[in-house]
């Protein structure tokens, strides 16, 4: 058994034989032609053969992986219609009284120099576009069909690199799973093997050797491992492995596009948490139906001194038109406590948690919290954004944050910049936000529990001292009779409360939060389906009597 | 002829896709754009220039407008710009 690792941009298990794909290297023949004429007319059907091809494959993958992957198809049709490179292609045959074969390679050999010679990674890989458009274009003229999969059986394809036109060619029902010598998690095709649900592996040392063609082997996604002529003892622990994955994923794909009602017909809605803009795939693969709670500060912990406006604005503006009408929850800037960041100049603190954090931040700093509320305003015209102010003990508070705010509408107004309207809540994190959630509720359109602070403060238990499991109990009665009535409290003022912290995921709760009467549940993507399938199984009339008894 | 002046403020700068629909764009005119930075002017309406020219995030480029509809061109280009990059 030989064993390779690489870099798994697609978790899941697949075993069944190699084969290795390589490209026809045919070496392209430079000869001789007297009639130029016939060889440009010939160039120019190819080359359209080519685009109306491009353009099958951008429906195919319109289908199968969505606009934004399939974009790339777009942009290689546009790549044929370019007249520089139509220029030099005609050029060569004219001058060089050559044939369209080598016009074609020679031009596409330049322009993929040009691109492997830019200072920026992103353009260096388009040098991979530029010949994929030109083998294409070779192939047609040489009448020669690109590598298809004719085998019967499906199979793991093990590559040096594939180009994206060949990871969408190849038949879905085919291929078990990829494996590539070089490529980066970030390539399109490794994007592409994600959206299609296919375990891939980049990066991965295979020596191509044409021996494994047609060896099994076994891909695991999870561990980001290729075993080629496995041992039978490994195949026994994958299969079984295999089979649970399998099972689990079935089970999930078939609650996807489910509403998130109750046999008793109580509705609840069940969005994303997410800590990065990467996410975002998680996020509309697990079905989420919005983000529940955007946490902003990542943009902060990862630069190296204040975010401007414009980059933060770039971000909102991103999610809200991915998220294309979904809501989506941005909460603001929660630094200080666990989460440092250099440039804020916070003062060392013997109790950070009960110190200078989150919104206590940003009232003493108002200049650092207009920055982020003018890209919040200004992102919100392009989507349906929410914001969601944490650690509000007081009523005051809100006050003062409606003045900054109208003070960032004025502003806005006064520079002609557009903004929208979003909705504005709180997180509910302090026990005294809790006691006043009545009063505080007439302030705001919206409540989300924070349970994980709100069990540290209610508890008055540090969650990272393992010294004192023995007092700590997630499921304390205080804190569910917290969670009760501040949805209670919600209701009656006329806005909606949901939970964003741990316990939201905790499916041994869901029945209690569906008959507190909670309308949202913000949880991890991956938490997303198994909560569904729980509500899915609930009754909660039921469950209201059974407690009762 | 008309000329404008953009600061590129998209993360990404001027990749693939917004040079597409770029090209797509300045398609739509008869009249001459050129696309320059640095000094360094392409044709606006071939895709492999515009990424050639590889601009970033923060870096200004100048468009040039030449012939009948350049001002409708030039108007057009720019809300581009504005809205794509």
């Amino acid at each position: 058994m030989k064993v390779y690792e690489g870099k798994s941009v697609y978790n899941g298990i697949a075993i069944g034989r190699i084969r290795l794909f390589s490209k026809d290297e045919r070496q392209v023949k430079r000869v001789r032609v007297n009639d130029t004429d016939a060889e440009l007319a010939r160039y120019e059907e190819a080359r359209k053969k080519s685009i109306e091809e491009l353009a099958a494959l951008y429906d195919k993958a319109l289908k199968e992986v969505g606009e934004a992957n399939a974009a790339i198809f777009e942009v290689h049709q546009m790549m044929l219609e370019d007249d520089d490179y139509n220029d030099s292609v005609k050029n060569i045959i004219t001058s060089q009284g050559v044939n369209a074969e080598y016009a074609v390679a020679a031009t596409g050999d330049n322009f993929s120099k040009m691109f492997a010679s830019m200072d920026d990674d992103y353009m260096r890989e388009r040098a991979a576009d530029v010949k994929d458009i030109s083998e294409r274009v070779i192939n047609v003229l040489s009448g020669s069909s690109s590598s298809d999969l004719t085998n019967d059986e499906p199979v793991i394809i093990v590559a040096d690199d594939l180009a994206p036109s060949e990871t969408v060619q190849l038949d879905k029902d085919k291929v078990l799973a990829f494996v590539t010598v070089h490529g980066s998690t970030n390539s399109h095709t490794a994007i592409l093997a994600r959206t299609m649900g296919i375990p891939a592996l980049v990066n991965t040392p295979v020596d191509l050797d044409d021996d494994i063609d047609g060896c099994l082997a076994i891909v695991d996604g999870t561990k980001g491992a290729v075993y080629i002529d496995p041992g039978e003892t490994m195949l026994e622990v994958m299969r079984e492995n295999k089979a649970r994955d399998d099972e689990q994923k079935k089970l999930l794909a078939s609650l996807k596009g489910r509403e998130n009602i109750t046999i008793d017909g109580q509705k609840i809605k069940l969005y994303a948490n997410i800590g990065n803009i990467k996410d975002l795939a998680k996020v509309i693969q697990n079905d989420a139906g919005g983000i529940g709670l955007f946490r902003s500060e990542f943009i902060y912990l990862e630069s190296k001194d204040f975010p401007t406006e414009e980059e933060q604005f770039m971000i909102y503006k991103q999610v809200a038109e991915t998220m294309a009408g979904k809501k989506v929850i941005i909460r603001t800037l929660d630094i200080g406590a666990d989460k440092q960041c250099d440039y804020f100049n916070l003062k060392h603190e013997d109790n950070p948690a009960m110190g200078c954090r989150a919104i206590r931040i940003c009232l003493t700093r108002p200049e650092i919290f207009k920055v982020q509320l003018r890209a919040l305003f200004r992102a919100s015209a392009y989507g349906n954004i929410a914001i969601m102010y944490p650690m509000i003990t007081s009523l005051w508070e809100i006050d003062r944050i409606k003045e900054i705010v109208d003070e960032v509408r004025k502003e806005l107004d006064e520079q002609g910049i557009n903004y929208g309207n979003p909705e504005q809540g709180i997180m509910i994190e302090t026990p005294a936000a809790v006691m006043m959630s009545y009063e505080l509720a007439s302030k705001v359109d919206f409540f989300s529990i924070g349970t994980n602070d709100l069990t540290q403060y209610t508890l008055a238990i540090d969650r990272q001292n393992t010294d004192l499991d023995m007092f700590y109990d997630a499921h304390h009665p205080a804190v569910l009779k917290m969670i009760a009535m501040v949805v209670d409290n919600a209701h009656k003022a006329g806005i909606w409360a949901g939970i964003c912290g741990e316990l939201g995921a905790d499916r041994t709760l869901t029945k209690e939060f569906l008959a507190m009467g909670v309308d949202e549940l913000s949880v991890s993507p991956a938490s997303i389906l198994p909560i569904r399938k729980t509500i899915l199984e609930t009754n909660v009339k039921e469950y209201k009597a059974d407690k009762k008894c | 002829m008309k000329e404008i002046k953009y600061v590129i403020t998209d993360p990404e700068g001027i990749h693939a896709r917004p040079a597409g629909l770029l090209v797509k764009a300045a398609k739509e005119f008869t009249c001459d754009i050129k696309i320059a930075k640095d000094g360094k002017a392409m044709n606006c309406k071939a895709i492999f220039g515009i990424m050639g020219l590889g601009v970033k995030k923060g870096e200004e480029v100048t468009i040039t407008f030449d012939g009948e509809d350049e001002d409708k061109a030039c108007e057009t280009i720019n809300a581009f710009m504005q809205a794509n990059l």
